[in-house]
């Protein structure tokens, strides 16, 4: 079994290369890049029956035990690789059907297909890192392909973002750098297994110091707060299947290195109250930004931040529950984030904008889209059964039984958090799905500096009210300054056409392609497929979280007889 | 261990003025700053592998002179990755040239959107409901 551990790595740089020199032929890319992706999510899948059976898997490469580099599948690893091969495999074939390889006149033909697979090999890699250098050239592959997907085309919104992105991912980098520097100079290797072992004889203030440095690195990748401001700004001007991948994998690669972090070198210092702290801010300020945003993917872009909190929560615990919960929310929230955004897209496609204020009664005339919008929406919230509402329940048992008053504050926090999420996702079905077009229409009449056309109008509407200032639809009121200025930004490509005008003009497609539809509604129907599998994955999330806080099954096979 | 302060106190020049750079607003002046820092940490590399030797080649000399040979190989990658990500930064800063004339960092527009209505009608008016108006034109909050 363990042949096959280096092979989610191998493969897609393999594919990359493959595609570069198709990039002539699209139909022969496509085939190899989805074939590779196809592959590794059967590997992965073999690599975790494998690892759950008989321990974690590990390959020296090279054989240069122990100071060459090891890939070391364990359970944790191993079920982090098969949710991100599933997720990859999603976006790329919905990539596929929105003719992201060459139809869209602003995306160079050849370079997303190699690009997306370097990001994958990345992805992979760094889940499957036993060694601390190691994960950081993984860390460096997978930035630089979503720096070229990030600034796909070239536009200036992409630039703007993309400028943003890249210097605070470079930073990181070099913050990571250092802090191998530091590790190196205190230790003397950077095998992940020796690290832990060596690690206890250090002065503690060293120790401390090693850990915070990784710790803050690890936190800026993973968009903890106060290190997540980049994110909302930089994703969401993005392609919407390059902000899918983004969205679901990218942060959790930092989650999953905080975990490591936290468990296999650093076990003896949780520094419980920091994390929890940074836990609850992360999730409180988060959601509060995703409730004033007033485009879907600024939304979506914020409740992500937001969400990061809860796994930040589990890890910060420190106990075997804790970190149970926060490994399945983990391998929910991937889902469940990308699958939001690949709808996100077909919303766009469909509507031709993802701004509220140009949006209403996509239910009626997209009732598939409505339906899978709805589902995970409400599973993002945690709404009971589903998959959002288990891991969440997971987390605070943990954090109640854990029982500090801090503890405690954390539980009522995500409680929180999870309403106003609920709120933030029902402001959105309210309004883009609920109410009708002419409605949004006549609202966006209303706003000044719009035309001159509307004064007559106002009268005749009976929906809307103009009161002291305000625009009310329905029970929504709105500023006229806050629809003024959302106006102004939003879409600028054309400011002046919402949906009722597009629809009006019949310019928007009929139906989407179902090549699109198709992978949406398949990462959905895995979010429902994780909720009816919770229990044994929750079994199995116990099982990983017992080998990280054991962590001697983590030696003796990395590092064989040499283990204590 | 002990510490070569010579490259102590070039890693902390070299760090210093990154730093400084990276905080200006030219984009081209903090991808300079980030070359800075790289170099700094580079620097920092060889503090880190200790004392300095022979070239670590097998059989040209006793192995125990030898100086670390992995921090130096480690220092390579990074000198390569750093080398990709500056020539990325300079065509990001180039099209940003020839889209806008300049190449500063600019503001999030959504952002600064947001930023502009929370101080101009602090008190939102999207709650406007629930209060009845009474608290309109309320100089206090519109201040805070």
């Amino acid at each position: 079994m363990t042949a096959l551990v280096p092979l989610p790595v191998l493969l897609p740089l393999l594919g990359a290369g493959a595609a570069l020199m198709l990039s002539k032929r699209p139909r022969a890319q496509r085939a190899i890049t989805v074939g590779v992706l196809a592959a590794i999510v059967v590997i992965a899948a073999v690599l975790l029956v494998a690892a759950d059976q008989d321990g974690p898997q590990v390959v020296w490469l090279g054989q240069w035990k122990p100071i060459g580099i090891a890939l070391v599948a364990d359970r944790l690893a191993a079920l982090m690789l098969l949710v991100s091969a599933i997720v990859t495999l999603a976006v790329l074939l919905y990539s596929i059907g929105q003719g992201m390889t060459g139809d869209e006149s602003e995306t160079p033909v050849s370079i997303y297909h190699p690009t997306f697979m370097v990001l994958v090999a990345g992805v992979s890699n760094a889940f499957l890192a036993g060694d601390l250098f190691n994960l950081f050239v993984s860390f460096e592959m997978l930035l630089f392909s979503s720096y070229v997907l990030l600034t796909l085309g070239g536009t200036a919104a992409r630039i703007r973002a993309g400028t943003i992105y890249v210097v605070v991912n470079v930073l990181s980098s070099m913050l990571f750098l250092v802090a191998l520097a530091a590790v190196y100079a205190a230790v003397g290797t950077l095998n992940l297994a020796q690290i832990a072992q060596r690690v206890d004889d250090l002065p503690d203030h060293v120790a401390l110091t090693l850990q915070l440095l990784l710790l803050v690195t690890f936190c800026i990748k993973a968009a903890v707060f106060p290190l997540s401001l980049w994110l909302p700004d930089s994703y969401p001007t993005a392609p919407a299947p390059v902000t899918a991948v983004f969205a679901g994998l990218l942060t959790k690669v930092g989650v999953y290195a905080i975990i490591r972090l936290q468990t296999l070198i650093f076990p003896g210092s949780p520094l419980t109250d920091l994390l929890l702290w940074a836990a609850l801010l992360t999730m409180l300020i988060g959601i509060l930004g995703a409730i004033a945003q007033s485009d879907i993917k600024r939304m979506l872009s914020f409740t992500l931040v937001s969400h990061i909190g809860y796994m930040i929560f589990g890890v910060a615990l420190a106990t075997k529950t804790g970190l149970s919960g926060a490994i399945f929310y983990v391998a929910h929230h991937i889902t469940i984030q990308t699958a939001l955004f690949l709808v996100l897209g077909l919303i766009e496609r469909r509507a031709g904008s993802t701004a509220l204020l140009r949006l209403g009664g996509l239910a009626r005339f997209a009732p598939v889209l409505g339906v899978l919008f709805f589902i995970p929406a409400m599973n993002l919230a945690g709404i009971p059964p589903l998959s959002g509402f288990l891991g969440k329940v997971g987390l605070l048992q943990a954090g109640l039984a854990e029982g500090s008053w801090l503890a405690l504050v954390l539980v009522a926090g995500g409680t929180l958090t999870s309403l106003l999420t609920l709120y933030a996702v029902a402001k959105t079905w309210a309004l883009a799905f609920w109410r009708s077009p002419e409605q949004a229409h006549e609202m966006m009449k209303l706003l000044p500096g719009t035309g001159d056309s509307h004064t007559e109008e106002d009268a005749a509407t009976p929906q809307l009210v103009r009161h002291r200032g305000h625009v009310h639809v329905g029970s929504v009121a709105f500023g006229e300054r806050d629809l003024a200025e959302a106006k102004r930004v939003a879409d600028a490509d054309e400011p002046d056409r919402d949906l009722y005008q597009r629809v009006m003009d019949g310019s928007l497609p009929e139906r989407l392609p179902f090549s699109m539809v198709g992978p949406a509604a398949g990462l959905v129907l895995v979010s429902i497929v994780i909720t009816f599998v919770a229990g044994p994955l929750f079994g199995f999330t116990d099982r990983a979280a017992e080998d990280l806080m054991e962590r001697t099954p983590y030696f003796s096979s990395v590092l064989g007889e040499d283990a204590p | 261990m002990q510490v070569n302060l010579t490259l102590l106190v070039v890693v902390a020049a070299l760090m210093g003025a990154g730093v400084y750079l990276l905080l200006e607003r030219s984009l081209t002046r903090v991808l300079v700053g980030l070359v800075l820092i790289s170099n700094g940490v580079n620097v920092m590399f060889l503090v880190a592998s200790g004392r300095a030797g022979t070239s670590p080649i097998v059989g040209s000399s006793d192995p125990d002179g030898m100086a670390d040979p992995l921090p130096q190989a480690l220092v390579l990658t990074a000198i390569v990755i750093t080398l990709g990500t500056v020539a990325f930064l300079l065509a990001m800063a180039h099209r940003s040239w020839q889209l806008n004339g300049n190449d500063d960092v600019q503001d999030d527009v959504e952002d600064s959107a947001i930023r502009k209505l929370a101080i101009d009608d602090a008190n939102s008016d999207s709650y406007d409901l629930s209060t009845k108006g009474q608290h309109e034109d309320d100089p206090v909050e519109e201040g805070a």
